[in-house]
C-alpha cells in the first residue's frame, strides 16, 4: 500500500463555526488519506463531522460559513503539482473543482437547476471545462448519460429534472459529476433518499465507473450496509474525530474501538432472524431478547380492511383527466398483540393505505373494521373511537411536533381532546407516559427544539399512547433516525407491545428493521397487496417476484458478501398514475402456505 | 452545539431583537410619545384649549418652547394632548382591524372551498379603494368625527390583515404537526386557534405595527381635509389644516406638528422592520 502515492492527504485539520461565544471547533485534528482509484468511506451518525469533513476539502465550506483553523490538505493533481486544499486561494479552487475533484450530494432533485432540460445543465459543464462548443457538448452529454446506464438518453437529454425519477437524477448528477472526469469523486450520502434496488442500481454503477476511470472516492455514509458493498477502507467518526480507520474486513471482523464496536451492533442484519418465526428485539447493551409471543389470535381481530382503494385525482382544466391509484383494493386485518408490517418502495402506497386508516385521506370505496365496529361512514362518534383507538406516529417527529407548545401539552392533548383525562389528572398520567418511553417527567416543560431526535420520536410515541389505543400505525417511525438510536426506539415499541398488548401496524421501506419487529409482512407493489403472509414465510420463501427483488437489493453489512450475484435489473418502478378508462389489473392472491397468500398475475409480466 | 443554544421561543425572539439598535431607538421613541400623552394633564404646561390673545403666533420662546398659535394656544401643549388622539385612533383602529382580518384571514383559509372564494372576494372589493379614498368613503356615509375615523381606517386594515394571515394559515394547514393533531381527532376550533394561530400571530404583529403608522397617517389625513377632529381639540392633522393659513407668517405651527407625525409614523415602520428582522426565521 505503501508505494502508491497519495491522491489526498490530510493532516491535523481542525474546522471551527462561529458561535455565540466564539468558534465552536467541529473538527479536531483529523488525518485522513485517499489513494488513486481506492474507496474511503467515511461513516458516523449525525454531528459525527463527516460532511463537514468533505465540504472542507472541496472548500464549499468557505460558502457554509466554516473556517480551517488548522492543517493541511495536500492534494496532487493530474500535472503532479501539490497543492494545499487549506491554504488554496478561491480561484485556484474553483480551476479544481470539477475537472479534479467532483462532488454529489444527497438530494439530486435540490442539486439540479429546475428550470434547465438535463441536457443543458450537463452540457454546460462540459462546455465550462473541455471548451467544446455546444454541439459537440450535447453529443458528450448524451454518452456520458449512456455511461450512467440512462436508457433512451437523447430523449432524456429533452427532459427537465421533475419528469425524472429519483434514481434516474442521482444517475444525472453522477453523470454531471463525471463530465469533467474528476479524479477524486466525493460523494456524501448520494443513495440514502433512494429506494433499495435504486440504491443498490446507483451502487453497483459507481463501482463500475471507477473501475473504468480509476478515479478515488470519498464516500459519506451513516448505511453499515453500503459500508460492505463499496469501501475499500473505512473511517469511523465520532463528534468531530476520527475514532478508528482500517481496512473495510478489518472494521467489519475485528472493531477495535467500542464505539464502532456498538455501531456495527445496532446495525440491523437481514437474515438475522431467519431461524425463528417470532420477532425478537434488538440485543443491545449485552442484553438479550426474548421472542416477541404476543399475538392473541384466539382473539377478534382489531382491525379489518376489506377493498379499501384510494385514488388521487389529476385535474386540467376543471375535468378529471387521470388518477393515481394510490391503493387499490387493499385487504388486511391485525390482530391484538399483532405486528403487520407494510413494506414496500416509495409510491407503492403504503403510508397511503396507513392514512387512510385514519382518514388523513379520504378512502374511495372498501370497507373499514375497527373492533367489528363498520368505520367506513364516520359519524361523530364513530370519529371519535377512531381517533382515540388508533393512533399514528409519523417519521419526522420533529414536524410532527408543534414547536409553539411544551412537549407536556403535546403529549396531553390526546387526552384533552377526547375527554380522558384533564387537570391534575392529566399531568399524572403526562409524567407516567414520559417514564414509560425512558424520558423523565421534566421533559414536560421542554420544547421540540431543546430535545434530540431520538428523544422527540419517544415524546411522538408517548403522545400515542396517551389515549390508550388498541393500534399503533407507524409510518417509516425510525427512518429518520441514526443506526444506534434506531435500535433502542425499534426495542421500545417492542416493549410497550408486550407490556400493553398493543397491535401495531409497521409502514417501513427497511427489510432489516422489518424483519425485527412483524409478525407477519405485506408487500405492496403499485397500490396493491402483492404478498402477505408470516414474516418467517415470506422472507425465506418469497412466493413473488417483487418481494425477491425487494430482498435482494438490501445492502447485506458483511464485505465477504460483497461479490454476491445481484439478481436484479435496471428497470424503473412504472407509475401508479393511469387515464380514467385503464384501471389496473387486481391479481386475486393465492395461498402458497399457511396464512401466506400472493397474487398471480395471469399476464406473463414478471410480476 | 454547547448547552447555551436551548431557548424558548419567546427568548429567542427577546435576543435578537435586542440586537436591533434601529429598533430599539424608535421603540424608545414611541414609549417617550407614549408616556407623554398618557400623562399630558401633568406634562404639557399650558392647557391645550386656553386662549391667550396677548401672546398671538409668536415664535418658540423660553415660555412657550414651540410658539403659539392664532388664540395665542401654546403649540407644544397641543402636540402633547394631540398626541392623544392620534395613538388612540392609531391602536383602536390597528386593533379592530387586526380583530376582523385574523378572523376572517383564519376561517377563509382554514375551511377554504366556496367560503374562501366569498370571504377573499369581498377582500378584494376592499382592496381594490386607495385606502384613503375607502376613509373617506366611510367618512362620508357615517358623519365626522373621531370615532367614524377609527371605524373607516379599521375598515381598509381588515382585507391587509385577512390575506397576511390567509397566506399563514394555508402554510401551516400543510405542516406534519398539524396532520398529526388531526389524526389525534382534534377539533376544528382547537385546531385553528392552539395550532395556527400562534403561528400566524409574528406576521400579524409585524404587520400591525407598520400599519399603526399608516394609520395614524391616514387618521391626521382626515382630519387635515376637516372630516377627522373637530376643533378646538387638537389633532395634529388639525393642526396642521389650522396653520396652513399662517405658512410663511408663522411656519412653526405647521413644522412642529408635521415634525411630530413625521416621527411617530418612522418610528413605527422602523419598530415594524426590527420586528420583522427579529422575528422572521430565515433571516439571521
Amino acid at each position: 500500500m505503501a508505494s502508491i502515492p497519495k491522491l489526498l492527504e490530510i493532516s491535523g485539520l481542525r474546522v471551527a463555526f462561529p458561535g455565540e461565544a466564539g468558534p465552536v471547533e467541529v473538527i479536531h485534528d483529523l488525518d485522513l488519506a485517499v489513494s488513486a482509484g481506492e474507496t474511503l468511506a467515511l461513516v458516523g451518525e449525525s454531528g459525527s463531522g463527516k460532511s463537514v469533513t468533505s465540504l472542507a476539502v472541496t472548500r464549499l465550506l468557505d460558502y457554509a460559513g466554516g473556517r480551517i483553523t488548522q492543517g493541511r490538505m495536500n492534494y496532487v493533481d493530474r500535472a503532479g503539482t501539490s497543492h494545499d486544499l487549506a491554504r488554496i486561494a478561491a480561484d485556484e479552487m474553483r480551476t479544481l473543482r470539477g475537472p479534479e475533484i467532483a462532488m454529489i450530494f444527497q438530494e439530486p432533485m435540490t442539486s439540479l437547476n429546475p428550470v434547465l432540460r438535463v441536457g443543458e445543465q450537463i452540457a454546460e459543464a462540459v462546455m465550462l471545462h473541455q471548451g467544446l462548443s455546444e454541439a459537440e457538448a450535447l453529443e458528450e452529454a448524451r454518452r456520458l448519460l449512456e455511461r450512467v446506464r440512462i436508457a433512451d438518453a437523447p430523449r432524456q437529454l429533452q427532459r427537465y429534472p421533475f419528469e425524472l425519477s429519483g434514481g434516474m437524477r442521482q444517475r444525472v448528477m453522477i453523470a454531471l459529476a463525471l463530465s469533467c472526469r474528476p479524479r477524486l469523486l466525493i460523494a456524501d450520502e448520494p443513495t440514502t433518499a433512494l429506494d433499495v434496488t435504486v440504491q443498490a442500481q446507483v451502487l453497483r454503477l459507481l463501482r463500475q465507473l471507477q473501475a473504468e476511470s480509476g478515479m478515488a472516492m470519498i464516500f459519506i455514509t451513516h448505511d453499515m450496509g453500503v459500508v460492505a458493498e463499496l469501501a475499500d477502507r473505512v473511517a469511523v467518526m465520532r463528534l468531530g474525530q476520527k475514532v478508528e480507520e482500517g481496512g473495510v474486513e478489518e472494521i467489519f471482523a475485528r472493531p477495535q474501538h467500542p464505539y464502532t464496536k456498538a455501531l456495527l451492533a445496532a446495525v440491523p442484519v437481514l437474515g438475522a432472524l431467519s431461524g425463528e418465526t417470532l420477532p425478537r428485539a434488538f440485543d443491545i447493551e449485552g442484553v438479550v431478547s426474548a421472542p416477541q409471543d404476543t399475538v392473541r389470535a384466539d382473539a377478534a381481530p382489531v382491525l379489518e380492511i376489506h377493498d379499501l382503494t384510494t385514488r388521487f385525482p389529476v385535474r386540467r382544466n376543471f375535468r378529471l383527466r387521470a388518477q393515481v391509484h394510490a391503493v387499490e383494493h387493499v385487504s388486511l386485518s391485525v390482530q391484538p398483540g399483532e405486528t403487520l408490517s407494510l413494506v414496500g418502495e416509495s409510491g407503492c402506497g403504503k403510508s397511503t393505505t396507513g392514512r387512510s386508516i385514519i382518514r388523513l385521506e379520504q378512502p374511495n370505496s372498501g370497507e373499514i373494521r375497527l373492533e367489528g365496529a363498520d368505520i367506513s361512514h364516520l359519524t361523530r362518534t364513530s370519529e371519535a373511537t377512531l381517533h382515540r383507538d388508533v393512533q399514528f406516529v409519523f417519521q419526522d417527529p420533529f414536524a410532527s411536533l408543534n414547536p409553539r407548545l411544551t412537549i407536556g401539552f403535546s403529549i396531553a392533548e390526546p387526552m384533552l381532546t377526547h375527554n380522558i383525562a384533564k387537570g391534575a389528572e392529566a399531568e399524572r398520567r403526562v409524567h407516567e407516559l414520559l417514564r414509560e418511553v425512558g424520558l423523565t417527567p421534566e421533559h414536560a416543560q421542554r420544547y421540540p427544539h431543546e430535545l434530540s431526535g431520538g428523544q422527540r420520536q419517544r415524546v411522538c410515541i408517548a403522545r400515542a399512547l396517551a389515549s390508550s389505543p388498541k393500534l399503533i400505525i407507524a409510518d417509516e417511525a425510525v427512518a429518520a433516525l441514526d443506526v444506534s438510536i434506531r435500535a433502542q426506539v425499534v426495542n421500545l415499541l417492542m416493549g410497550l407491545q408486550r407490556r400493553l398488548g398493543l397491535a401495531m401496524i409497521f409502514i417501513s421501506h427497511d427489510m432489516a428493521v422489518v424483519e425485527r419487529v412483524s409478525h407477519r409482512v405485506a408487500v405492496m407493489y403499485l397500490g396493491q397487496i402483492v404478498e402477505i403472509g408470516p414474516r418467517q414465510a415470506v422472507f425465506n420463501n418469497p412466493g413473488h417476484a417483487y418481494t425477491a427483488r425487494l430482498l435482494a437489493a438490501v445492502p447485506i453489512p458483511d464485505p465477504a458478501q460483497r461479490n454476491r450475484a445481484m439478481a436484479f435489473d435496471d428497470s424503473e418502478v412504472p407509475s401508479p398514475l393511469r387515464a380514467l378508462d385503464d384501471p389496473p389489473i387486481v391479481a386475486p392472491l393465492v395461498q402458497i402456505g399457511p396464512d401466506h397468500f400472493v397474487a398471480r398475475h395471469s399476464v406473463g409480466g414478471r410480476y | 452545539m454547547s448547552g447555551s443554544t436551548i431557548r424558548t421561543p419567546t427568548a429567542e425572539f427577546m435576543r435578537r431583537f435586542m440586537r436591533q439598535r434601529v429598533a430599539l431607538v424608535a421603540l424608545a421613541v414611541i414609549m417617550l410619545i407614549v408616556l407623554a400623552a398618557l400623562f399630558a394633564p401633568l406634562v404639557a404646561p399650558f392647557e391645550p384649549a386656553a386662549p391667550d390673545y396677548d401672546s398671538i403666533l409668536e415664535g418658540p420662546s423660553a415660555v412657550h418652547w414651540l410658539g403659539t398659535d392664532a388664540y395665542g394656544r401654546d403649540v407644544l401643549s397641543r402636540i402633547i394632548w394631540g398626541g392623544r388622539v392620534s395613538l388612540t385612533v392609531g391602536f383602536l383602529s390597528v386593533a379592530l382591524g387586526a380583530v376582523f382580518g385574523v378572523m376572517i384571514g383564519l376561517v377563509s383559509g382554514f375551511f377554504g372551498g366556496w367560503l374562501d372564494a366569498l370571504l377573499m372576494r369581498l377582500m378584494d372589493v376592499l382592496l381594490a379603494f386607495p385606502g384613503i379614498i375607502l376613509a373617506i368613503g366611510v367618512v362620508a356615509l357615517l358623519g365626522p368625527g373621531i370615532d367614524n375615523v377609527i371605524y373607516a381606517i379599521a375598515v381598509f386594515s381588515v382585507p391587509v390583515f385577512a390575506r397576511l394571515v390567509r397566506g399563514s394559515t394555508l402554510e401551516l394547514k400543510q405542516t406534519l404537526y398539524l396532520q398529526a393533531a388531526r389524526s389525534i381527532g382534534v377539533k376544528a376550533p382547537m385546531l385553528m386557534f392552539r395550532h395556527i394561530l400562534p403561528g400566524a400571530m409574528p406576521g400579524v404583529i409585524v404587520y400591525a405595527s407598520l400599519r399603526l403608522g399608516t394609520s395614524i397617517l391616514t387618521a391626521a389625513s382626515l382630519s387635515f381635509i376637516g372630516l377627522g377632529a373637530r376643533p378646538p381639540s387638537a389633532e395634529w392633522g388639525a393642526m396642521l389644516a389650522d396653520g396652513r393659513s399662517y405658512l410663511g407668517v408663522a411656519d412653526h405651527l405647521t413644522l412642529f406638528p408635521g415634525l411630530a407625525i413625521f416621527a411617530l409614523v418612522l418610528a413605527f415602520n422602523l419598530l415594524g422592520d426590527g420586528l420583522r428582522d427579529a422575528l422572521d426565521q430565515k433571516l439571521r
